[in-house]
């Protein structure tokens, strides 16, 4: 007979995982549950941005550059050339001197938070990405933001948590919890029941749905984005992680309608990423030809290059956000041993160590380095 | 009957037949190598899905072979790697 868990984990995504792996690192045993398998959802239809760059300075900033210092040391743990962890840089680009303004301005409150800025000058643009546009109005060079290969990175932190004793139930569905005395006592799968001390909702953009059933419901709400995959392109084709201004403007947005900003990366198998697009449709899969054409656009504008290039496929996803566009992170105050770790919006796959660490060290009576109350579920509840 | 050319040699083909039918007629299978390991790949789909039969046309890296017509005097040549340089 197997011992009962310590903690079952919600989702077997990039939150998911990095709960199990921070969880089994201090002790803890982990169970991990998915209602299809590993990476299936969110984590399986995302990027893979470790960013600093596009957050102003507040709770999700701090959270972002903590996760970063973690992604780095998990990289040594686990080894970040089979997860393709590239320290690469984040270049965000201006093309109009009001969205340099802006720029500059982001840029150096983030500075005084402690974020390594770099003031790129129009003229010194092509040295750091020689294929860029010319024109443009200058940059700002964040080297801290990272990319990775997110579902290689799920994958393999989950098969270094089961190193040390974690267990992975694929096809396996919450259906609800038993409590006694306003605490945790047993998860109810489609597997069967099990006992655990804590339950930990990671399920991305399901995390509402998966809340609902726990009885314990967080709004997590699904944004949907495309991204376009070109051809492979020789290696650095694109050298760093280039997005334009206007990104940080939508993902702070509220706005109901498509927004488009242009994010580009090379990825190690050559091929070229283009993103990134906003849309509030609930969690319709159609295809839009607008929004692709948008997209394609708006990447030829920035590498005049790209024109000449094949995209070969195009995925959608679904970022997972909550209302006040912060994470949910924390203990639930209505019934005991009740986690979330979702709503993580377009940053799940940079925030998911820091919410990993975050959740397994409150749970072994630790301390977070950054202050968990603004991510606290407690704000849902009335 | 039309002609176009691979990698120098005359290749016939009908009106209205793709560069990857043409080729196999003509009992070529393998028109490019893959980027790592340098291994040969030809028709895999045929209905430009996957593309594996990419090839040089006219210098245009990246054309799927089993969708593009053929046509008169064109110089279609292996591709090597991403086609890119």
């Amino acid at each position: 007979m197997t011992r009962s868990p310590d903690v079952v984990i919600i989702g077997a995504g990039m939150v998911g995982a990095s709960c199990a792996y921070a969880a089994a690192r201090a002790g803890l045993n982990v169970a991990v549950i998915d209602r299809s398998g590993v990476v299936s959802g969110t984590t399986g239809a995302g990027e893979g941005n470790i960013l600093v760059s596009d957050k102003e300075p507040g709770p999700e900033l701090d959270l972002a550059v903590w996760s970063n210092s973690i992604w780095r040391d998990w990289g040594d743990q686990i080894g970040a050339g089979p997860i393709e962890l590239e320290p690469k840089g984040g270049l965000v680009v201006a093309s109009q001197p009001d969205g340099m303004a802006a720029l500059t301005s982001l840029a150096a409150a983030q500075q005084a938070e402690g974020i390594v800025t770099e003031a790129v000058s129009p003229e010194a643009l092509p040295d750091l990405e020689p294929r860029l546009a010319t024109g443009l109005a200058g940059g700002v060079f964040y080297p801290q933001d990272m990319q990775v290969q997110p579902m290689l990175a799920a994958a393999r932190l989950l098969r270094a948590a089961c190193d040390k004793g974690a267990r992975i139930l694929a096809n396996t569905e919450l259906t609800g919890l038993t409590t006694a005395d306003g605490r945790l006592a047993e998860v109810r799968t489609t597997s069967g029941p099990l006992t655990a001390r804590h339950v930990i909702n990671a399920a991305g953009t399901w995390g509402g749905e998966v809340s609902a059933r726990m009885g314990t419901p967080v709004p997590v709400l699904p944004r949907r984005g495309f991204i376009l995959v070109t051809e492979p392109l020789p290696e650095r084709f694109i050298r760093h992680k280039v997005y334009t201004a206007d990104y940080v403007a939508n993902v702070a947005s509220s706005d109901e309608g498509l927004e488009t900003s242009t994010v580009i990366e090379s990825t190690r198998s050559g091929t070229v990423l283009i993103g990134a697009s906003r849309e509030r449709v609930g969690f319709d899969r159609a295809l839009s030809v607008p929004v692709i054409r948008a997209l394609a656009s708006g990447a030829a504008s920035v590498f005049p290059v790209l024109e000449k290039v094949k995209v070969l496929r195009v995925y959608r996803g679904f970022r997972p956000y909550c209302p006040d566009h912060l994470p949910v992170i924390g203990l639930d105050p209505r019934i005991d041993g009740v986690w979330h770790a979702c709503g993580h919006e377009g940053a799940g796959i940079g925030l998911a160590p820091a919410t990993g660490a975050m959740i397994a060290s409150l749970i072994t009576g630790g301390t977070s380095p950054v202050d968990p109350r603004p991510f606290s579920p407690e704000r849902f509840v009335s | 009957m039309s002609q176009f050319t691979f990698d120098g040699a005359p290749v016939a083909f009908e009106d209205g037949q793709t560069v990857g039918a043409a080729l196999t007629r003509a009992g070529i299978r393998s028109w490019r190598m893959t980027r790592v390991a340098g291994r040969p790949r030809g028709l895999f789909c045929g209905i430009g899905i996957c593309f594996d039969c990419l090839i040089t046309v006219d210098g245009e890296p990246n054309v799927r072979a089993c969708v593009r017509q053929a046509a008169e005097g064109m110089s279609v040549t292996t591709q090597h790697g991403t086609g890119w340089s």
